[in-house]
């Protein structure tokens, strides 16, 4: 069969699957006085549409920044506000200031999933695609595999169509960035990277990689002379992007304070909720939150984020090919997620972990089948196209044991957070693994079976 | 390693189709698959067969067999053959783990959370019937060593089948029980084509036990029906003659031709003042679910008319496959042949029964290139036909990308399959697919923004059914032809 059919194949399962979890409960459904995350986008839409710029961020009799104020950049405000255009159109009962608060009907909910799969076609997909058609190593079966896996991951689509965000977009944007550098259009590269950041301040767990390797690249075509300039263009692209996006809170200095003070938010503590992260399980055993002061929690997490992030950073830095920069974006993420301040479990988008969020979401049947397809689909293509994994097989069952017990099974009455707690624990232990395993693979690059491609 | 964790690494390796030494892990991956697709689409639109199934789960299970056939609180009485009765018996015992209060009678309309799950688990799990029966037919088919995965034949009936598109609605959005059916009817062709006969008998007499519409099948195998004394309140829940001639969406046949030829003739009657308007009969064909109404024009049709009418549509394929039998072949291409033409004439057809000629018609299509053609014009056409089904705008993306996986597949393997000859389709056939395209964007978008929609409702419906008429008779026509034409290829059968 021809390349473009199986391709379309896979987008059309993906599409489909996207499509069928959507069906289901979304966060905050039903839920007053303050609902979900779905509602939150539903209310920036009503602010952005109704307030002028200058009040989106800041606390005002018409905003309040206690009812889901805009915590991200200023692109997710401006998408927010083209959604609200539509949303007028069709209904304007559900961008109404103020009386539209917590609205809820059959065809609100049409439109918003509609939104979701709209951005996703546009940006998510085709950057997967030709992702998968240009930097996968293998034959063509191998490619269409890739496609498949990754457009099943069962985190971004029950995230994204299920618990409700976008996440398609700024993942989408900063693989577009990461398929700019790969081409060698760094330019293009550094401009997709820098709306991704814009999109979601999340995407600075991705930041340093791409940062390092721009820099090395210049500095090894030298740094007086074509380096140079290269570096002059990449930075001009960067600054003028930045302005573009900032710029209707460019006029008073104490907007982009406050979107900065938004966009993060010092005052909230180390963590919120179970999150898979150290502070949280350390604070099993030694409660940090409440023995160290803000100051000195900040400080640690900063030195550690710093600590873990620096070796992959620097490898980079002095080698800056894409296989480098692909292990450093894991390892920068890693880190960022382990050790940062205020990390939310969203930031990881790994299925398997989110299943407290996801069960108090009432989605807990797209979780087992998408979770349980997607496992399945990847250990069984990975089996066929490469080498068996023996270990991996014994992974699937014992995934399924510990997501059955914490489903069906009652926690003690003296430990209610046990489950909870206990998959993060355990979710903690898996990424601490993951991040000295690749940090290991990085930096020591242990002979690679692939040949290498020119570009690298 | 110690015996447990060997033990446990078969049982591993056999339920996710480990890789090296078993080569039919693919069939199974499809399976599962395609099973996962089915619990996602759990939470999708159901119609009114989803209470139509639960009033028939609840009175087997509260009433005594003498009784099933007079229940009558519902309006969704029994009018399936009774060892269908006897399968909602044997799920209400079931059910009761589930949700007791599905089984109460009086419960019109209760679709709790763990009913609807009950009830769509209930179809998933039969649905294993039709997996064994796919399994059972791609035995059937010749096979080309050494050829790559997608390009097997058994691989590409297997996908046609198990990811059949108007299986997927019909049973797990729509909700009904055609997969098991199915499974019973392939699995008979399968024993037939593997000389199996009297099990291919026997189990064809079982399928019309569960779905009397088989009895258009009813040449190839005799049948046996007893009951308990009740046979006319049976025969007449089973053949309701009271609906009429079409359903409220007129399936896509020779009588919404003729219905629309009618209505152009009244209308051009009038206009040209050869008929008096106020002597038309008022009654609209496509309003209400059940109606019979009275054409203006031509004459009317009755039960018995479209009787003879199938009967004389299928009795040239029936004398040809008993004066010269082909072998399977034959026998397969007359059986889709009987099913197509009591779907083109038959009395108060739904337009789901095109499903018993297209999923035979799989069979043959992965065998020869002609088939391969009339095969890809009649899914095609029949699926979209399938559409006015979902009418909800929530299941509007997964009908449209359902639809295009199943047809880029079917297009892309079966040209793969039989590269070496030329194009599968005409131009003339590929423009006709093709205006199924602007067709879809006018009935389900533009239409709908228009002044019209208040006033001709049923246009859109009338427009699909008749487009899709004409491609399911041009399929019929060539399917027939190429029965009377072929000549004894005994000796060239591919199907053993």
């Amino acid at each position: 069969m021809e390349n473009w059919s199986l391709f379309s194949l896979c987008v059309l399962l993906g599409l489909t699957s996207r499509w069928a979890v959507s069906f289901h409960s979304y966060s905050g459904a039903g839920k007053p006085p303050m609902f979900g995350d779905y509602e939150a986008q539903r209310h920036w839409q009503e602010v952005t549409y109704n307030l002028p710029v200058h009040e989106w961020y800041f606390n005002t009799t018409n905003n309040d920044l206690n009812y889901w104020g805009l915590d991200y950049p200023p692109l997710t405000a401006y998408h927010s506000l083209v959604c609200a255009y539509v949303a007028k159109l069709l209904n304007p009962e559900w961008v109404e200031l103020h009386a539209s608060r917590g609205y809820e009907s059959h065809s609100h909910k049409l439109f918003m999933r509609a939104t979701v799969l709209f951005t996703d076609i546009l940006i998510y997909i085709p950057a997967v695609l030709l992702y998968c058609f240009y930097f996968c190593d293998g034959f063509s079966k191998q490619k269409v595999a890739t496609a498949l896996c990754i457009l099943l991951y069962p985190g971004l689509i029950l995230i994204d169509y299920g618990h409700f965000q976008y996440n398609s977009v700024s993942l989408g944007l900063a693989l577009w960035g990461i398929l700019g550098l790969g081409l060698g259009w760094d330019l293009f590269g550094s401009l997709a990277f820098t709306l991704a950041l814009n999109y979601k301040q999340m995407e600075l767990y991705h930041s340093l990689p791409f940062f390092c390797y721009l820099l090395g690249k210049c500095i090894k075509q030298g740094l007086i002379g074509r380096g140079f300039f290269q570096l002059a263009k990449i930075s001009l692209t960067v600054l003028v992007t930045f302005a573009l996006c900032w710029m209707p809170f460019l006029s008073d200095p104490k907007q982009p304070l406050q979107v900065l003070h938004r966009l993060f938010p010092f005052g909230r503590g180390l963590f919120e909720d179970k999150v898979a992260n150290t502070w949280c399980s350390l604070n099993v055993l030694i409660k940090i939150k409440t023995l160290l002061s803000r100051e000195t929690q900040l400080f640690l997490s900063f030195a550690l984020t710093l600590l873990f992030i620096l070796p992959s950073s620097l490898k980079l830095l002095s080698k800056p090919n894409l296989w480098q920069f692909k292990l450093a974006l894991v390892n920068s993420s890693l880190a960022f997620f382990l050790f940062s301040f205020q990390v939310h479990e969203k930031s990881i988008l790994l299925a398997a972990f989110m299943l407290p969020l996801l069960v108090k979401d009432g989605l807990l049947l797209p979780y087992v089948v998408t979770s349980l397809a997607f496992l399945f689909l990847s250990l069984y293509l990975l089996s066929h196209l490469t080498r068996t994994n023996e270990p991996l097989f014994w992974y699937f069952p014992f995934l399924v044991i510990s997501v059955a017990t914490f489903v069906w099974l009652e926690p003690p009455a003296k430990f209610p957070d046990l489950f909870p707690v206990l998959v993060s624990i355990l979710s903690f232990l898996h990424f601490l693994g993951f991040i000295i395993y690749f940090n290991l693979v990085q930096l020591m690059e242990p002979q690679r079976k692939k040949s290498q491609k020119k570009t690298n | 390693m110690s015996a447990t964790s060997h033990l446990l690494k078969v049982v591993i390796q056999t339920v996710m189709a480990a890789p090296m030494t078993n080569d039919q892990s693919w069939f199974y991956a499809l399976a599962l698959g395609v099973s996962f697709l089915k619990c996602l689409l759990i939470n999708a639109y159901h119609s009114t067969d989803f209470e139509v199934h639960r009033n028939w789960l609840a009175l087997t299970h509260s009433l005594p067999v003498s009784q099933w056939y007079y229940e009558a609180t519902s309006e969704w009485t029994l009018d399936y053959p009774p060892l269908f009765a006897w399968f909602e018996y044997g799920l209400s015992h079931i059910a009761c783990f589930f949700d007791k209060e599905m089984l109460v009678v009086p419960n019109l309309n209760y679709a709790s959370p763990a009913t609807v799950l009950f009830q769509r688990l209930s179809v998933i799990v039969a649905d294993v019937v039709f997996f064994y029966a796919v399994k059972e037919c791609c035995k059937c088919l010749r096979e080309d060593k050494g050829k790559d995965l997608l390009g097997k034949p058994s691989f590409i009936l297997t996908v046609l089948l198990l990811w059949n598109f108007g299986l997927l609605i019909v049973d797990h959005i729509h909700f009904q029980y055609n997969g098991f059916l199915f499974g019973v009817l392939l699995l008979s062709i399968a024993r037939h084509c593997q000389n199996r006969h009297f099990e291919g008998a026997f189990l064809f007499s079982v399928l019309l036990n569960l779905k009397h519409n088989c009895i258009r099948f009813i040449d190839k195998s005799r049948s046996s029906l007893f009951i308990k004394g009740q046979l006319p309140q049976v025969l007449s829940r089973l053949f309701p003659f009271k609906r009429g001639l079409c359903h409220a969406y007129w399936a896509p046949n020779i009588w919404a031709l003729y219905n629309i030829a009618d209505k152009a003739f009244s209308i051009l009657g009038v206009k040209f003042r050869l008929l008096d308007i106020n002597k038309l009969p008022k009654a609209s064909m496509t309003g209400g679910l059940v109606q019979e109404f009275q054409h203006s024009v031509l004459p009317s049709v009755s039960p018995l008319a479209t009787l003879v009418c199938t009967l004389l549509s299928i009795l040239p394929a029936l004398f040809k496959i008993w004066h010269r039998p082909n072998g399977a072949r034959g026998f397969l291409r007359c059986l889709v042949i009987c099913a197509l033409g009591s779907f083109m004439f038959g009395w108060h057809v739904h337009e789901k029964a095109i499903l018993m000629a297209i999923l035979p018609l799989s069979l043959l299509a992965v065998d020869s290139r002609k088939d391969a053609g009339i095969f890809l014009m009649l899914s095609v056409t029949s699926h979209y036909s399938l559409f006015p089904l979902l009418f909800t705008t929530q299941e509007l993306p997964i009908k449209i990308f359902l639809m295009l996986l199943f047809t880029i597949f079917s297009l892309a393997s079966l040209k793969t399959l039989f590269r070496k000859g030329g194009a599968l389709l005409n131009p003339l056939e590929v423009t006709y697919l093709l205006g199924l395209i602007p067709l879809e964007l006018i009935c389900e978008f533009v239409y709908p923004l228009t002044v019209w929609q208040k006033t001709f409702p049923f246009l859109p419906l009338m427009l699909t059914s008749v487009y899709c008429a004409l491609g399911v008779t041009y399929a019929f026509i060539r399917l027939y032809i190429s029965l009377l034409t072929c000549s004894d290829t005994t000796k060239k059968t591919k199907m053993q």
